[in-house]
């Protein structure tokens, strides 16, 4: 640990204490994430604090017999100190990119207010970062009403890798809102496994008068880990691109990215479905090609000979 | 790092926020313990203990009385936090905010924010929801060292590798603001190569973004709205052509989500009208559904359509 982070945590534990009427030990390393321990070396050097001139004096007098800690003199430093730059700006911006969810109640626009005048000056440049939200407010609101009633919802989604409407019924767990996207997370009752639905791709949908069953199994997806991560059982693809088709370094996972000088790209890309790389060859064109697996290259030669017979 | 360091840092700190008046070097270094007997070592210590806690946070005002040399203090109303007082509902939301950066610099901050908040008597430990929990991931590595060139008003250079280029350009920007938009990070700003506002996307900066210029240097005009003009930069262009498709009937559903005018057309295929404002756009798009669409007209677009299939098969 830097000894910045042990201060700033100094400069917070005092008043941590003074604010509240009654804090233990424990609660206070549960809040401060550290160890009984740590705490109780934080408060003997909070204790030891000492001023020699003009006169020597102790300005900070506490204790922590018994467990419960007790400030009976913090004069100075009884207050925490203001959010910086980056402080404001990351609950800011985190707090608007809620506030653009519809129907979101109204304690997040306090919170905003109450923030942004406490942290003055500094929550000025927040302003100028955001994240953009994609909703749409319609299906939200089912699916919304779907989770909080504990129904089960019927729709029809749009899966773009297959061009495919599937429909299906699924048992909502929760809303997710990653990188801007909203997603359904839901037990789908086709796939009898937790699959994620992007609202954007919900063509239709429908609120069942049928309870919602998520079987025990049913496990949350990780956020923190990423929401789509491959299998070691998925085909993997390299596909070669010139500078024109560059693109697709920043439209799809990709395992590996390598440069092939003159602005030329191979990705590595691993998938369980294929048939939407067979679709990403055919609109690259000349602006790339997959060079492995060869029967998917060759399979995309069908296509486009397939295609091309419409026209003779 | 060393407990003693910590110790110095905090004793200076209650130190300077006890006094009202400007405390001259030599005045602090009687006060605080823990510092070393020599002039120079002295200095060199004070010194990095002062920028220590700039970096913290700590607002450290510099100022002389009368004829003294000059001193130091830190001013209570700037160093402490205001008063704040949060409804349950509203600091549970608060909680929920603090766990939307994933990663890196910004998740740090937050948890950084948090603390103070729960030390100015903020209770987050209900974290709740909205009946949705958010992410937003920071992972782009031009992200960090933008948002700061962004928070200081410094210009900043990096080489960019645009799409149909076949080298990496160096490119002079006075960033404006961050924007993410459909999952996607950009910057906006005036770009001093070509004197106009200008939208990078952060995947296709290459390496280190530099500063290019000092603090406070860029001015942001007024009344610029950056989440417009990177919006007005990654929407096509409105519509100004129609095309005639045909469809096969059961397929090609990526194109009837935005098709007008679909209608039976003879045998298994359907027939429907595109709007478009770019033939090559919608040629290559259209290109993906292979013989589950046949374009009808006008011709250039249905030549272009032959010169796409055939370019895959050369």
């Amino acid at each position: 640990m830097s000894s910045a982070d042990r201060l700033t945590r100094l400069l917070a534990l005092v008043p941590y204490v003074v604010s509240r009427s009654s804090v233990s030990v424990a609660e206070a390393a549960a809040a401060f994430e550290v160890s009984e321990k740590q705490l109780i070396d934080d408060l003997n050097l909070l204790w030891c604090v000492e001023l020699r001139a003009p006169d020597p004096y102790c300005p900070i007098d506490l204790s922590y017999e018994g467990g419960e800690i007790v400030v009976s003199e913090a004069e100075s430093i009884s207050r925490p100190l203001r959010l910086d730059v980056d402080e404001a700006a990351a609950l800011l911006i985190a707090l608007r990119t809620l506030a653009e969810i519809p129907e979101h109640g109204d304690a997040l626009s306090r919170v905003i207010a109450k923030l942004e005048v406490a942290a003055g000056n500094a929550a000025q440049p927040s302003s100028q970062v955001s994240v953009q939200v994609e909703v749409r407010p319609d299906i939200l609101l089912q699916v919304r009403a779907g989770l909080d009633e504990g129904r089960r919802l019927r729709m029809t989604y749009y899966v773009p890798g297959r061009d495919e409407n599937t429909e299906r019924d699924v048992d909502p767990m929760r809303l997710l809102l990653v990188d801007g996207w909203s997603y359904l997370e839901g037990w789908c009752r086709r796939a009898e496994a937790v699959r994620l639905f992007r609202l954007d791709r919900i063509v239709e949908l429908e609120v069942l008068d049928v309870a919602a069953r998520i079987p025990e199994e049913a496990e949350p997806v990780d956020v923190d880990r990423g929401l789509f991560r491959p299998s070691p059982d998925d085909t993997k693809v390299i596909i070669e691109l010139t500078p024109s088709g560059r693109w697709v370094a920043d439209h799809y996972p990709c395992e590996s990215v390598t440069e092939l000088g003159e602005g030329r790209l191979r990705v590595e890309l691993r998938t369980r479905d294929t048939r939407w790389v067979r679709r990403l060859a055919l609109r690259l064109a000349g602006d790339g090609a997959i060079v492995a697996p060869a029967d998917l290259a060759e399979s995309v030669r069908d296509d486009a000979e397939r295609a091309l017979d419409q026209y003779a | 790092m060393s407990r003693r360091k910590t110790e110095r840092l905090l004793n200076l700190v209650v130190c300077l926020l006890a006094t009202r008046r400007y405390l001259t070097a030599e005045q602090i270094r009687q006060a605080v313990p823990g510092y070393p007997d020599g002039s120079e070592a002295f200095k060199r210590m004070f010194e990095r203990d002062k920028e220590e806690l700039r970096e913290l946070g700590v607002p450290l005002e510099t100022g002389s009385e009368g004829e003294e040399d000059t001193g130091y203090r830190i001013q209570r109303q700037a160093y402490e936090l205001p008063e704040i007082q949060l409804e349950p509902d509203e600091a549970a939301v608060l909680g929920l905010a603090a766990r939307v950066w994933q990663r890196a610099s910004l998740a740090e901050a937050a948890s950084g924010a948090l603390l103070k908040l729960r030390a100015a008597g903020v209770d987050t430990a209900e974290a709740a929801s909205l009946g949705i929990e958010p992410r937003v991931d920071t992972h782009e590595p031009a992200f960090p060292a933008l948002w700061r060139a962004v928070r200081d008003r410094r210009p900043v250079a990096f080489d960019y590798q645009g799409i149909g280029r076949s080298a990496p350009q160096r490119r002079h920007l006075e960033p404006w603001g961050v924007v993410s938009r459909r999952g996607r990070w950009y910057v906006a700003g005036h770009d001093r190569d070509r004197g106009q506002v200008r939208v990078f996307r952060l995947s296709r900066i290459l390496g280190v973004v530099s500063g290019d210029g000092s603090a406070g240097e860029v001015v942001v005009p007024d009344g610029v709205d950056v989440r417009e003009i990177v919006a007005a930069s990654s929407t096509p262009a409105p519509d100004r052509r129609s095309a005639t498709v045909r469809l096969r009937q059961g397929a090609a559903h990526g194109i009837r989500r935005w098709a007008a005018d679909v209608r039976p057309d003879e045998g298994e295929w359907d027939r429907a009208e595109l709007g478009f404002a770019d033939v090559d756009r919608l040629v290559d798009y259209l290109a993906g559904f292979a013989d589950d669409v046949v374009v009808i007209g006008p011709p250039d677009v249905r030549d272009a359509m032959i010169q796409h299939l055939k370019a895959v098969l050369a």
